[in-house]
């Protein structure tokens, strides 16, 4: 499309829509893209393809857990895999696919013909590849035996990362700048789109469920992702430059990294929970026929869970001997966030109540996301009191609570999202067979993966060690099993999506897909056109 | 605003984004070789020669791709292609950049308040913290400015009445003159537009000179540096960002100041002028916070 020049169509600028139809030839369609769907469809993929890589590093994780003592991997090593395996996770595989699905969808839902600045939104994409290079890099390398990679866990704590830091970090750090401006820039992006595109007669309190979370998520991104680089800038010069940001010989305080990260972590978390509420809201009315129970407090409620998720960020370090005003403040603060989430979870299951259902396979995850979600957030509510925090504290308690919400929650959301908008993006319709083999396969295995974490954190055993006390070992073995097998069933999804892009497999799907299925995405011809609207459409 | 279009604008597909993120790549394993080369050490197997290429290398890349980048959009914006509504696409999101540059600030101030209200107060002593004053440092007073630090290094604050002041004097003033400016620029008066933002952009170079001007003071003369304790740290790292910004807001008019020459921005169409004054009065408002916070108070 960059030899349709400027000059060439300057003269006329209301006809040059019509040389906009299709898209660009070859490698530059997508290395120049501007298109919401083609960039969309490339933060799908990168998304699933850091899903596999940081899977890799947990099946790494879990082969060394599976028998007591060492087998496979030196402690250190250990520590880069649990350190590269979350923050591959978190900014690689969750983030980039909830971008993905906001490119995708915020356009179609709104009724717009792209993003409202398609540029930025190539360069936010491209940022990520290159900044994970940047860490893929160390990976590589700590393969190879030739260096360290980052092996501080994915919080990266001071002095943790900044004296006792392997020469990596600083890689690190730039690479957590590049991720940094590719997810403000996105998150401009979708605040402008939803603001300044909607079509015609779409009020805020008639958009779609899942623009309104993203919006909120959006907000949250440009409020946090600064002050993560704010972190990240101290401990370089904490590191290079002689400050004593972190060091308290020179004034500094370490616990000062918890507090600026942990502003900036809780939020994210959020970030990584929001879109996918705002997912199973859209495709549990569609399943269940009805139309979402209490729209209106569904969005108050996401509104109340972010502005909570600013004053509650020292819920992660109640052990670190903050005084007890401060303890007492976090913990009521992040039980309060309880009562909104509860409002979210009772209208799911209210728009289910008497519903019509059928069990597709994106309503599957959805259900599956309720009840395993609200699981994640029990055992959250328990880790939110002070004094039985100070038990679990870094216990795999903790890691099976913030797993059951990453990964039974937020991935569970954006699998289930995939299945839901792919004969929309394709044109066909994915295997139901393969699809529920999928659903159930991922079901069983997941909750033999996480939820045995809870006992063995109960009863002490520490979370980011590569060995562990005798007694633990009859759950570890079982919990590797889960894992294997939790592992192994994704690459089923692999070859439904495969199945669908590449081999062109699968019934023609009509425009609305889904019989209950309302919104104006499920208006377009299914694949959609290339520019969604090129009119705007007008919303009654 | 402007009336809901009828149809919508798609711009063309352009390669400068991608190649941006590239260099910002070579930028960031140029800085980070560089880096470890000055510290004696290299996760990367040579001398640290190769970030003394890649990091200037990536920089060229970056002001080259700006460069072509704006061009485009300067050459759309000339051509009458954007439409309001993308003109208002463009201010919001200048506003919500604006934003997350204000929560980039609120860290390193976030890290200040901390340690002057909290932790050089509990390393004295104060609150239930007793034993960690007498445990780790006895001798250590807690004060602000922190001019001796626990372990003993000493410097001087930075008084607030002398450079400080005038640099507020001169940023206050760069933004009155830019505010007449816009206004000028509004009613279509050409010659007052010029006059006004080059009188703007001779007051913030003359704030650029002197903060240079402080630094070495304060290198030189007072043992104020960047490791000299923590307020050496938050001193620099706050003005030193701020500095950036006004280095980054006065390149901005720069360019607003020529494209007035060129006969570009006109009363109905000068987001890029709009953007740019809203920047600076950004980085205005930072300076007067960094003013009480730093050095006054």
């Amino acid at each position: 499309m960059s030899e349709h020049t400027l000059d060439h169509h300057a003269h006329d600028h209301h006809d040059d829509h019509e040389h906009h139809h299709g898209p660009a030839k070859g490698i530059k369609r997508w290395l120049f893209a501007t298109n919401h769907k083609d960039i969309g469809a490339m933060y799908l993929w990168f998304s699933f393809t850091m899903f596999m890589l940081g899977g890799f590093m947990a099946m790494i994780i879990r082969a060394e857990l599976m028998y007591p003592g060492l087998q496979l991997v030196d402690p250190n090593f250990f520590n880069q895999m649990t350190t590269t395996h979350g923050l591959i996770m978190v900014f690689g595989a969750v983030m980039p696919g909830f971008v993905g699905l906001a490119n995708y969808m915020v356009p179609m839902m709104l009724g717009a013909p792209d993003m409202a600045l398609p540029r930025l939104n190539n360069w936010s994409f491209w940022l990520l590849p290159f900044a994970f290079s940047l860490l893929i890099i160390a990976i590589i390398k700590a393969f190879l035996g030739i260096a360290d990679a980052p092996n501080f866990g994915w919080t990266f704590y001071a002095p943790l990362s900044t004296k006792y830091g392997p020469e990596s970090t600083d890689f690190f750090i730039f690479s957590v700048h590049m991720m940094g401006i590719s997810s403000i820039m996105g998150a401009v992006n979708v605040i402008v789109t939803i603001f300044n595109l909607r079509a015609p007669g779409m009020t805020l309190m008639k958009m779609p469920l899942f623009v309104w979370t993203w919006l909120i998520t959006a907000f949250l991104l440009i409020a946090v992702m600064p002050v993560l680089a704010g972190a990240v800038t101290m401990m370089l010069t904490d590191r290079h430059f002689g400050t004593s940001f972190f060091d308290a010989a020179g004034g500094g305080d370490p616990v000062l990294f918890q507090h600026v990260f942990w502003f900036f972590g809780h939020p994210e978390v959020y970030i990584m929970i929001l879109p996918a509420f705002g997912v199973v809201s859209a495709i549990i009315p569609t399943f269940a026929r009805k139309p979402l129970f209490g729209y209106a407090s569904m969005v108050y409620a996401t509104a109340s869970i972010a502005f909570l998720s600013f004053v509650v960020w020292a819920h992660h370090m109640f052990t670190v001997g903050l005084p007890l005003a401060g303890n007492l403040f976090y913990m009521y603060m992040t039980m309060l966030i309880a009562v909104p989430t509860g409002v979210k979870v009772f209208n799911w299951v209210a728009t289910m109540w008497r519903g019509s259902m059928t069990f597709e396979v994106p309503m599957l995850f959805a259900i599956a996301f309720v009840i395993l979600f609200t699981i994640g957030g029990f055992s959250g509510l328990m880790l939110a009191i002070t004094p039985v925090d100070q038990q679990y504290h870094d216990t795999y308690f903790v890691v099976a609570h913030f797993h059951y919400v990453l990964v039974t929650g937020a991935v569970f959301s954006i699998i289930a999202g995939v299945y839901y908008w792919l004969p929309k993006w394709t044109g066909r319709m994915y295997s139901e067979f393969w699809g529920k083999i999928h659903f159930w396969s991922s079901l069983l295995s997941v909750n033999l993966l996480f939820f045995p974490m809870h006992f063995v954190g109960l009863a002490g055993m520490p979370r980011r060690y590569s060995d562990y006390a005798l007694q633990f070992a009859d759950f570890n073995w079982w919990i590797s099993i889960g894992g294997f097998w939790f592992g192994l069933s994704q690459l089923i999804l692999l070859k439904i999506l495969i199945d669908v892009c590449f081999r062109k497999k699968g019934a023609q799907a009509t425009s609305e897909v889904w019989e209950g299925a309302e919104g104006l995405e499920w208006t377009l011809p299914s694949p959609a056109p290339y520019h969604s609207f090129t009119t705007p459409p007008l919303v009654k | 605003m402007a009336q809901k279009p009828t149809q919508y604008y798609v711009p063309d597909q352009s390669p400068w984004p991608v190649i941006t993120a590239l260099s910002l790549f070579i930028v960031a394993y140029g800085a980070a070789s560089f880096i470890q080369q000055n510290s004696g050490s290299g996760l990367v197997a040579n001398d640290g020669s190769s970030g003394k290429i890649l990091l200037p290398l990536g920089l060229l890349g970056i002001l080259a791709m700006m460069f072509f980048w704006f061009r485009d959009t300067i050459k759309e914006s000339l051509a009458h292609k954007n439409s309001s509504q993308l003109d208002v696409s463009y201010r919001m999101g200048m506003m919500w950049f604006i934003f997350s540059e204000v929560m980039f600030f609120g860290a390193f101030f976030g890290a200040l308040f901390y340690v002057r209200l909290l932790a050089i107060p509990w390393l004295g002593g104060a609150g239930e913290e007793a034993m960690t004053h007498e445990l780790l440092w006895p001798n250590f007073q807690a004060m602000w400015p922190l001019t001796v630090t626990p372990d003993g290094s000493t410097t001087e604050a930075m008084p607030a009445w002398g450079l400080p002041f005038l640099n507020t004097v001169l940023l206050v003033s760069s933004s009155v003159t830019l505010t007449i400016a816009h206004h000028a620029l509004l009613a279509g008066n050409r010659a007052k537009l010029q006059i006004n933002l080059f009188i703007t952009l001779l007051l913030g170079f003359a704030f650029l000179f002197f903060q240079v001007e402080e630094y070495m003071h304060a290198y030189q003369e007072m043992g104020l540096t960047l490791d000299a304790g923590i307020y050496g740290s938050t001193f620099f790292m706050l003005t030193g960002f701020h500095g950036m910004h006004v280095t980054i807001g006065a390149t901005m008019l720069t360019i607003m100041f020529i494209r007035t020459l060129k006969g570009h921005l006109t009363p109905d169409n000068h987001f890029a002028f709009e953007a740019a004054a809203w920047y600076w009065h950004f980085v205005d408002v930072v300076w007067l916070f960094l003013f009480i916070c730093v050095y006054w108070l």
